[in-house]
């Protein structure tokens, strides 16, 4: 009787590796449906380019946007923006998790905290970051400083609220049996809540970069001299180098791009998605 | 000494009504190594005297005592399992879940592995050491969560219709294999269930409770030999027993049928 059970069982893990199986192809086929999209659109681009509806300096073809392209990215100066672009998101994105995250724990674990902070997440996340660069070059000047701040401040909200609200949402049945099983404080904060709360942790982490990414772009293309991705379109704008800001496009698109599959999918894929919880976060 | 005594424990519930009496003076002691099962309509409060045994809630009044000690809060001489698979942790492995406990007694790790293995070579899943949560069946889940709550050797084993989620051939192949686990074990189990013949099959004696409030109807010893056969006279003789103790309390209280 208990033998045919285990082996039931048995298949019933089969089954559970075929699937992962299946998911391998699934994501190589989403690959290949993404690529076909992106050529799809390429193609609209150039047929309109070759229509003659915008003058060829306002609307270059493709080819000459990728020859732009490569010839940037073969003198360095491409990456080089790239470099402070990315210097820039990084500090302010990361500045952003060390405080959001916290906050966000904080404010999930004591009451006074949250009565504090969240009315002023409600009132200040709502306000572009874009809006508030002229005031900040007031105060900050041009260059790095400003950037980074405006960064900081478009990245820290998400974080800061997903961690709140994967905090709260943590299972009270594994916070019972940690306690069942001796946990103290800090083994329940650490490992408990933190993993519990991570489905949420990633999805903040996730929405924190890409609002870091789009803030970035925007406060360089004002605050910023001489160097990254976002003052490049701004500056090729006043010699109407058309082709340097499609160029910069692409930089910025591919570069966002690789942060969002690789960095943040694959994050994804080896904690959540392997524990079975990333519905959760979607639910 | 008595293992456990339960002392005049009355529990209230706070509802926008005001206070409810759930559990009213129940008492009984339970000895060593013995097997109970407490059995009782929904709203009996059977699952919250088992939280409270548990110490996850105070008693309003009255006290349990552990080997002489008083509950004052969760403890690790008592293992936990509930009727939620969601019990797991799924961000470890079965063998992780089962370390948990093991971990927090500060036992290192090659220690804690090899007893987390033993654990699970007991409820029948050394195949599945590496699997998360996800992966493992309903009834592979709950056999995780039984090896989880008795990996760091707690003398009770506390139960709260681990089972009552699972399809009935499922369920039945666990009963056989928790009644393998406690003779292998000898522990203490307190052991919550509404099914009847789930207590026959598992317990040496059956608390039975009747309702609003919570109060012990009956205490019935189950002297069948084991491993014992659901479909023989006496286990059937044994289950219309416990049914007339239950019946008598619903026409009794004029609920009706």
């Amino acid at each position: 009787m208990t033998e045919t059970t285990i082996n039931s069982e048995a298949t019933t893990g089969a089954a559970a590796s075929g699937t992962a199986m299946t998911e391998r192809h699934k994501s190589r086929r989403s690959l290949w449906r993404a690529a076909i999209v992106l050529i799809v659109a390429a193609c609209c681009y150039e047929a309109v380019a070759r229509s003659g509806t915008f003058a060829p300096a306002l609307m270059p073809k493709l080819s000459l946007v990728a020859q732009t392209l490569v010839t940037m990215l073969a003198d360095g100066t491409m990456l080089e923006h790239s470099v402070y672009t990315l210097y820039r998101v990084m500090f302010g994105f990361l500045l952003a998790v060390l405080v959001g995250l916290p906050l966000g724990i904080l404010m999930a674990r004591f009451a006074a905290v949250e009565g504090f902070f969240l009315p002023l997440v409600s009132a200040l996340m709502p306000i572009p970051s874009f809006a508030l660069v002229p005031l900040f070059m007031l105060w900050f000047g041009i260059g790095n400083l400003t950037t980074i701040l405006i960064v900081f401040y478009a990245a820290t909200f998400p974080m800061m609220f997903n961690t709140w609200s994967g905090v709260r949402s943590v299972n009270p049945l594994w916070l019972r049996a940690a306690g069942a099983m001796g946990a103290d404080e800090s083994a329940l904060f650490w490992k408990v809540i933190i993993p519990g709360a991570s489905p949420f942790i990633i999805t903040g982490l996730r929405q924190s970069f890409l609002r870091a990414w789009i803030a970035v772009v925007g406060a360089e293309m004002i605050a910023a001299s001489d160097w990254g991705l976002g003052w490049v379109i701004f500056d090729a704008k006043e010699f109407l180098n058309t082709d340097v800001m499609l160029a910069a496009l692409v930089v910025i698109g591919g570069i966002g791009f690789v942060f969002e599959k690789m960095v943040f999918g694959s994050l994804e894929k080896a904690t959540i998605q392997r524990w079975g919880m990333s519905r959760v976060a979607k639910g | 000494m008595v293992p456990i005594a339960i002392d005049n424990v009355t529990l209230e519930y706070d509802t926008p009504a005001g206070k409810v009496t759930g559990v009213k003076d129940v008492s009984f002691d339970i000895g060593a190594s013995e097997f109970v099962c407490i059995v009782g309509p929904s709203g009996c409060g059977k699952s919250t005297l088992l939280n409270v045994i548990a110490g996850f809630l105070p008693p309003a009044a009255g006290e349990i005592r552990i080997d002489g000690k008083t509950v004052k809060g969760h403890g690790m001489d008592r293992g936990v399992v509930f009727q939620d698979f969601a019990q797991l942790f799924p961000w470890r492995t079965a063998l992780g879940n089962v370390s948990f406990g093991l971990e927090m007694k500060g036992i290192p790790k090659p220690e804690r592995d090899r007893i987390a293995r033993e654990q699970l070579r007991l409820v029948k899943l050394e195949k599945f050491v590496d699997s998360f949560p996800h992966h493992l069946s309903g009834g592979m889940q709950q056999r995780v969560a039984i090896a989880r709550a008795l990996a760091y050797d707690p003398s009770v084993l506390l139960m709260d219709e681990p089972f009552a989620a699972l399809d009935a051939m499922t369920r039945d192949d666990m009963q056989s294999l928790l009644a393998d686990v406690w003779r292998a074990t000898r522990k203490t189990v307190i052991y919550v269930t509404h099914n009847v013949a789930e207590a026959v099959y598992l317990a040496d004696r059956v608390i039975v409770m009747s309702a609003h409030p919570g109060t012990v109807q009956a205490d019935i010893r189950i002297d069948l030999p084991r491993p014992r056969d659901p479909l023989s006279v006496e286990f059937l003789e044994c289950q219309k027993q416990l049914m007339r103790h239950l019946g008598h309390k619903v026409s009794g209280n004029g609920v009706g049928h």
